[in-house]
């Protein structure tokens, strides 16, 4: 069968890219745009790894058709920095020292900014169950937290 | 705290800089095993065995072959034969038949999931077309999965020539168990007959996965004139380059290998499973062929961990005197031998002091993917068995946990069980950190219990480059070998930048691939921050010394009558003569005048490394009508000997705390009666999430190592070892009940107390 032709947004770029039916967004984000920040951990929804927004929702990128980008704003790790500044999240994943292998952070940056997009000001447990879906092998998640937390506060400008 | 060596002050030496490497990895930039792409690659694949043990009649690839897309296909035959003999690696050996017929099935294969084929095509669906269309015949055979079933008489056989070694008179039939190991000090029987209280226990645990987020993955490219390219996520480039080399009877200088970012290895990315067919692939189609397992291949084709059975007896004297301790411990290999039995039974009493000690342990085969390592191999299945008894000999003579391994506790001068005596060791200033902390005071809720444990390990040195360039603007490039899996770069740029007195943001860090530096042995053993940085401290202090000549030749007096002082190359007092001080800046604009580039280099073995111990306490809380262990506080306190960026070394304390509270309360790979995994997913291979979890509070302990420059021990590995016992004894309090068993998830709780009539 001929390929899909997708029209869509990516990190405010228009982009279009050609896919399989069965091929998932996050291999087009991956394969056909060359965004590798989105990262592949289990394909199944388990780990959140390929985390991005859609229209402004968390979505796992495995368990979403290429074709179904069509018309959407898709936004990826590589579209969180603004230029030479860096989102507070991500500054404060690297003043709390909130990685270690640094697989999982793609993944858990773009869930914490989804999470504090819709509550500026999660408890500790709200954070917790949020980020719940991201699975982080190194950290015990501890500093992840803290770091959720302390750039939240930030923004929030307290 | 009682401090053995004075502690000097440091500049940079335990703050807390943003690694270099971290901006990569906040805006995914950062490339890791799946994220390199190479014009005209093909995607390989692996054909696995549907069966936990049968025999391979025939394979005929011809219909995948004709495939159109389908580029190549590689069975065992590609690979030549090795014999069967054992090379030391690091904390264990390996031995290269076994190897090969691991990563491609010879005649049978041994688990679900062993590789049977694998193929090259075009795109991932012609690849997996062409796995259907190869056709294998098998014969099936009678498989053993538990280790204490396949040491039964009568179990099915995986290996027709394996004889236990270590048993005299050698049997002469062939058994499972590859191997006995034994480790005596004094005389347990004596020991026993002094005891006022023995206690014997036996403890089962399950074996679990690493759970590395990144998928093993690599890309390789093989080129006509007989050199080839690997890049590959790993803990060891070095190793992966001689693995592969042997395999594919290459040249070693032919490859060179690149370590991609690793997401993730805790001891499981120290082997080879995709690199060598992915190499042999791309010789034969002569394009760049890239594979990447997916998580299912993960659980059943790359290591776990052993599950083991573990029988523990200790015996007391009313005072909490040990005066003897036997263990026996029965370990999974998988289907080739080589589990961490030896460490296992190395590790089992090093927390204490004692004068009679045995164990015993045993190395089995089963039908089971073949063990890797991780996390202290071995350390965490016998220290849970030992621990536990200990806690349980606390209770019945009423001492306190921390008071009873005050009074046994492992020092300065110990004899271990398994040969050496210790150097400066700080697990009696760790006991002593347990009970001052807040944590151990803190009042407790209904329905909760306290619980604390021991552990220990012993870490390795190792073959070690480093190469620091002075570049001509004065600011420096490092080289070290040892993959970079958390905070590795971080923590060399600080020690140059101590040695030279510079800013650690001049220092720009890279992991070197094996054809740009000498040899490294791979990062594991907790090795690679004590390792490359004694050698990152051997080429700071050579460039010190080539800066100093430069200037003395600009000065035209004696290298004697330079010294580096404050960061500063000076006169060494009035003799010298007057001349304005130079940093290493000014050398650096005028290297090329005086002599050439300068260049520091460290080719060593590294010598001296030193245990660490930890202690760590488990607050739980069980609800008594679904049997759930919820851990509702956690203290991990360690000795260091010295953190060189303590965000890190916390960072291990809190990464290994919560792989084994997984390990105690969820973690298990489930097999059904025909052999086959039935948990291959995170879904139901549940590792611990954000929402289950506590903060982990950490307590870092310096007792520095006096064989290293800033007292650096490896810290990496001990923090799993002991969270197990720790949590078994915090949820005997919490219930009531004292589990024997892990893990300790909500089904097995519920039926105990119901047992118990504790709910
Ligand atoms: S790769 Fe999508 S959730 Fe794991
Ligand atoms: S930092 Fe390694 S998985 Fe999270």
């Amino acid at each position: 069968m001929a390929k899909h032709h997708v029209t869509t947004t990516v990190n405010g770029d228009p982009v279009e890219y050609l896919c399989e039916s069965e091929q998932t967004l996050l291999d087009c984000l991956r394969d056909e745009l060359d965004l590798i920040g989105a990262k592949e951990g289990c394909s199944s929804g388990d780990c959140g790894a390929c985390s991005v927004l859609i229209d402004g929702r968390l979505v796992c990128s495995c368990l979403v058709l290429g074709v179904e980008a069509e018309g959407k704003e898709v936004e990826t790790i590589e579209g969180m920095a603004q230029g030479d500044e860096l989102h507070p999240l991500q500054r404060k994943f690297l003043e709390h020292a909130a990685l270690q292998c640094g697989i999982c952070t793609p993944g858990v940056l773009i869930a914490a900014k989804a999470l504090l997009a819709k509550n500026p000001d999660p408890t500790e447990t709200q954070v917790r169950y949020w980020l719940a879906g991201n699975l982080c092998r190194c950290t015990g998640y501890d500093k992840i937290v803290r770091a959720v937390m302390d750039a939240a506060a930030e923004m929030r400008g307290a | 705290m009682q401090e053995r060596v004075k502690k000097p002050q440091f500049d940079v030496v335990g703050t807390r800089p943003v690694r270099p490497d971290g901006v990569d990895k906040v805006t995914g930039r950062a490339k890791y095993g799946a994220d390199l792409k190479m014009a005209g690659q093909l995607v390989g694949k692996v054909l696995r065995s549907p069966h936990a043990h049968a025999r391979i009649k025939s394979i005929d690839v011809s219909k995948a072959l004709a495939l159109p897309g389908v580029k190549a296909v590689v069975t065992a035959e590609d690979f030549p034969g090795q014999p069967s003999e054992f090379i030391p690696a690091g904390e264990g050996v390996v031995n290269y038949r076994d190897m090969t017929s691991n990563v491609m099935a010879r005649a049978k294969v041994l688990y679900e999931g062993h590789a049977v084929a694998a193929v090259a095509a075009l795109n991932e669906k012609t690849a997996l077309a062409a796995l259907d269309a190869i056709k294998v015949e098998y014969e099936v055979l009678p498989h053993v999965i538990d280790e204490m079933e396949a040491i039964k008489p009568g179990a099915p056989i995986l290996h027709e020539d394996m004889i236990t070694t270590g048993v005299t008179p050698a049997p002469t039939k062939a058994s499972n168990i590859a191997k006995r190991v034994e480790f005596v000090l004094g005389d347990a029987a004596k020991g026993f007959g002094e005891a006022d209280l023995i206690v014997e226990r036996e403890f089962k645990t399950k074996a679990v996965h690493q759970g590395y987020i990144e998928p093993h993955a690599c890309l390789a490219s093989a080129s006509e004139d007989g050199s080839a390219e690997l890049w590959v996520t790993t803990q060891g480039h070095w190793v992966v380059r001689a693995y592969c080399a042997k395999l594919l009877g290459w040249e070693i200088g032919k490859i060179r290998v690149t370590s991609s970012e690793i997401g993730g290895g805790f001891g499981g990315k120290t082997v080879v499973y995709l690199e060598p067919l992915a190499l042999a692939l791309s010789k034969k189609t002569r394009r760049p062929v890239k594979m990447v397992m997916s998580r299912e291949e993960v659980f059943k084709a790359s290591g776990p961990t052993s599950g083991g059975t573990v029988k523990v007896k200790m015996g007391v004297k009313k005072d909490g005197r040990i005066t003897a301790a036997e263990a026996e411990i029965t370990l999974q290999a998988g289907a080739f031998q080589g589990s961490p039995v030896q460490p296992a039974c190395m590790c089992a009493f090093a927390n204490y002091d004692l004068e009679n000690v045995k164990v015993v342990g045993y190395d089995v085969v089963s039908n089971r993917p073949k063990v890797a390592a991780y996390r202290a191999p071995g350390g965490p299945i016998s220290t849970y068995g030992v621990e536990s008894v200990v806690d349980e000999i606390a209770e019945k003579l009423g001492m306190c946990p921390i008071e009873l391994r005050l009074k046994n506790a492992a020092k300065e001068g110990t004899r271990a069980a398994y040969g050496p005596k210790f150097g400066p060791v700080g697990l009696i200033e760790c006991l002593e950190a347990a009970k001052e902390s807040d944590h151990w005071k803190a009042p407790l809720g209904p329905n909760q219990g306290r619980g604390l444990a021991a552990g220990f390990w012993f870490n390795i040195g190792g073959e070690t480059t480093v190469s620091l360039q002075l570049n001509e603007d004065g600011t420096l490039t490092l080289m070290a070998g040892t993959p970079d899996i958390g905070g590795l770069r971080a923590s060399l740029c600080m020690m140059a930048a101590e040695e030279l007195k510079m800013d650690v943001s001049k220092i720009r860090p890279i992991i070197a691939d094996t054809s740009s530096l000498g040899y490294n042995f791979l990062t594991g053993g907790s090795r690679s921050t004590f390792s490359s940085g004694m050698a990152t401290v051997e080429a700071a202090r050579s460039i010190v010394k080539q800066a100093c000549g430069r200037a003395a030749k600009l000065w035209d007096i004696p290298e004697e009558a330079v010294t580096f002082e404050d960061g500063m190359i000076r006169p060494a007092g009035e003799n010298a003569g007057k001349h304005k001080p130079m940093s290493l800046s000014d050398i650096a604009k005028v290297a090329g005048k005086t002599g050439g580039a300068i260049v520091g280099y460290a080719a060593i073995s590294a010598q001296g490394a030193a245990p660490s111990f930890g202690v760590h306490i488990a607050d739980t809380e069980v609800d008594p009508g679904t049997g759930k262990v919820t851990v509702t506080r956690y203290t991990a306190i360690q000795d260091a000997g010295k953190a060189i960026h303590p965000s890190y070394v916390e960072g291990q304390y809190q990464g290994g705390a919560v792989q084994g509270i997984g390990w105690a309360l969820n973690e298990e790979y489930i097999y059904g009666a025909d052999g086959k995994l039935q948990n291959a997913g995170f879904l139901d291979y549940r590792v611990p999430v954000a929402s289950d979890l506590p903060m982990i509070d950490t307590i870092i302990i310096e007792v520095p190592n006096p064989r290293h420059p800033y007292g650096v021990r490896g810290i990496g590995e001990t923090p799993i070892v002991p969270p197990m016992a720790a949590i078994g004894a915090s949820v005997r309090r919490a219930s009531g009940v004292r589990f024997f068993e892990l893990p300790m998830s909500p089904p097995k709780v519920l039926k105990a107390m119901k047992a118990a009539g504790k709910a």
